[in-house]
This record gives C-alpha cells, sequence and structure tokens, in this order.
C-alpha cells in the first residue's frame, strides 16, 4: 500500500513501553466502497488518544470506544459497519461501503 | 497481539524484509511470518506456505478460509522508496508528491552545490557518488529508481546498481538519442538487452509534461503504475 502504517505500529510499542493500555483495530475486510484498503490500523490507548484510521473518520469514534473494553477485558472484537446496518447510519459510514475492524489489545 | 510480536514485527519493518501477521480470528492467537522463512523448513510443508506466498506476492492482506479456520493474514510490505540520482528541478517539484505518495525519496548528488538541505527539505539526502551511496543502501525491490541528472558521470554508475538490482521500476531522463547513447555504454558495460529494456525512457507517462512539475507527475504517474501494475492488469482483463 502506498501508505505505510510503520509509524503508527511504532508509536503502538512506544506507548505499550510506557506502560499505557494500547488496543490495536484492523481493517479485515472491505466490501464495495471502503475509504481505507485492508490491513489499515488505528492504535488506541486508555486515554482515547489515537493514531491512524481504519476508515475516512466516519467510525473512528465507534472504534476508539470499543477499544476501551477491549483494553479493560482483553477480549478481541470484531466490529461491523455499513449502510445495511441501521447504528451504521448513526456512526455515518455514508459512502456505500461495509468494513469488518478486528480490535485487539496489545500485552 | 503481544509485544513481543510487535516489536518483532517493527524490527522487520525497519529492516525492510516483508513479513506477514497471521492471526486466528476465532481466539486471536496470533504468529508473525518472515518471507524468508516461507522457503525454509518447517514452514515450507506448511499448509499455509501457498496463501501467505500468494499474500505477499500480490501485497493484498486478506481474511482467508483455512482448513476450517478463519485466519486474517496481514501484510507488511516495506515502505516504498523512491532514489533519484539528481538534485535537480525536477527532483525538487518530486519532493512533496513523493511525501503525499507514502513513498520516502531519498536524492543523490556529489555536486555540493546542488544537494542542499535548502533546496531538499523533505527527503534523505546524499551528497555524494551513486555508486558509494548505492553500495551502502542497496536497491530492493520495493525500490523505484530514477536517473535525472542528464549527466553519465552520474547517472550511469547508479543506473549500473539499479540494473543489478530487483528494483520494480528504473526511469531515465533524456531524449531518444541521449538514451540511444546510454543504450550503447550500457550494452559496452556488458548488460544484456533485456536488462536494458528495464529502463524506462523516455521517463514518465506521456501527457506532454513541459515544467519540471508536470515531469515529475508524470515519471509518478507512470511509478504508480508499475507498483500498481497487478490492479490495471486484472481491471483491463474486465473489460469485455
Amino acid at each position: 500500500m502506498l501508505t505505510t502504517d510503520s509509524d503508527i505500529l511504532r508509536a503502538a510499542e512506544a506507548w505499550v513501553r510506557e506502560g499505557r493500555g494500547v488496543a490495536l483495530a484492523t481493517v479485515t475486510e472491505t466490501w464495495g466502497s471502503a475509504p481505507r484498503p485492508v490491513g489499515s490500523h488505528l492504535v488506541i490507548d486508555d486515554e482515547g488518544n489515537f493514531l491512524g484510521s481504519v476508515s475516512g473518520g466516519c467510525v473512528e469514534g465507534a472504534v476508539v470506544s470499543e477499544a476501551a473494553e477491549v483494553i479493560a477485558d482483553g477480549k478481541p472484537r470484531m466490529m461491523e459497519f455499513g449502510v445495511a446496518d441501521e447504528t451504521a447510519w448513526q456512526v455515518g459510514l455514508s459512502c456505500g461501503g461495509r468494513i469488518a475492524v478486528y480490535v485487539e489489545r496489545i500485552g | 497481539m503481544k509485544p513481543e510480536l510487535l516489536a518483532a514485527l517493527n524490527a522487520e519493518r525497519a529492516a525492510r524484509r516483508a513479513c506477514v501477521v497471521v492471526t486466528r480470528l476465532a481466539d486471536g492467537s496470533q504468529r508473525l511470518v518472515r518471507e524468508d522463512e516461507l522457503v525454509r523448513e518447517p514452514m515450507a510443508r506448511d499448509t499455509l506456505a501457498a496463501p501467505l506466498a500468494e499474500a505477499l506476492r500480490t501485497g493484498r492482506s486478506a481474511a482467508i478460509e483455512h482448513e476450517g479456520e478463519k485466519l486474517f493474514l496481514n501484510v507488511h510490505a516495506p515502505p516504498v522508496k523512491l532514489v533519484a540520482t539528481g538534485a535537480v528541478h525536477i527532483s525538487q517539484a518530486m519532493q512533496p508528491m513523493a511525501r503525499e505518495l507514502g513513498l520516502d525519496m531519498v536524492v543523490i548528488d556529489p555536486r555540493g552545490a546542488f544537494a542542499t538541505p535548502e533546496r531538499f527539505p523533505s527527503v534523505t539526502l546524499l551528497a555524494e557518488w551513486p555508486d558509494e551511496a548505492l553500495a551502502r543502501m542497496p536497491l530492493d525491490r520495493y525500490t523505484a529508481f530514477v536517473a535525472l541528472t542528464h549527466d553519465p558521470k552520474i547517472d550511469d554508475p547508479a543506473l549500473h546498481a539499479a540494473l543489478r538490482s530487483a528494483c520494480f521500476y528504473v526511469g531515465a531522463l533524456g531524449s531518444r538519442k541521449t538514451h540511444a547513447k546510454r543504450r550503447e555504454r550500457l550494452a559496452a558495460s556488458g548488460f544484456a538487452e533485456a536488462d536494458i529494456d528495464r529502463i524506462r525512457a523516455p521517463i514518465g507517462l506521456n501527457i506532454g509534461a513541459v515544467s519540471p512539475a508536470e515531469i515529475a507527475l508524470s515519471i509518478l504517474g507512470e511509478i504508480v503504475a508499475a507498483l500498481r501494475a497487478e490492479r490495471v492488469a486484472a481491471k483491463a482483463a474486465l473489460v469485455p
């Protein structure tokens, strides 16, 4: 891919070393017109700071709040967003695509 | 993800080696597979070796079904590098465009008056002869090389290195006449016709480019097309 996720992953490593709780979100599947390719990362810490992106900015909020729970209980989750899903309209993935985002704790 | 796996992944990325993070989605267990492991035991015998090799070849991450399990293969190919000889107007114009495209740009020019940080604030600038610079920083298959000086003393040694490497794009600035002479010199240096044919010349997409920025755009367009050749071919195959 043309844009690199290396800085995001380096930041994730540094955040973990600083003792922060950190979650990693990854786009695992896309259908239709998705703004970010499969494999894209968003890294989130336990204070809600984040780097990177898994969409054009429309579902990041929902992923960040789910990440807080993943950091708390350590259980990975698969989240899906799409226009067919009513909640997706609420978070606004209006580009017509659908995406699956895997959220896991680092540590 | 275990912190040790993340650290190993970042180490591979820093060393510009391709690898894949394999995640079993049912339980979140993960492992890192380095590209060079695929051809070695025990990985070579693993049934996952073929899908991993395919993912690395295309550079595309994907969720797959494998022996009744859903796996996610996240391919980490090194960031694409753009190496140019010539701290000239075209490479100056390329700087911001290359950055937006996510290309790590390196400019090599032994002429200190050209290779100044003031003119090249956002690239890795090497004010030395290309054969020395490229001996230290070899070109790999995630690298595009462009020769932009018009000066055979500088461009030719770099072209030698590029043609001996696996870089995915080699381009050289100059008219058809200049390039014909260049071909003669390369042949005299022992390069085969097929190797010399790898050089894109005249360089860049034919968009009638005139200004340095337009030429930079045409070259970067050609580089993106080379990088995405597989997508271009797949789309072309869909046209009835």
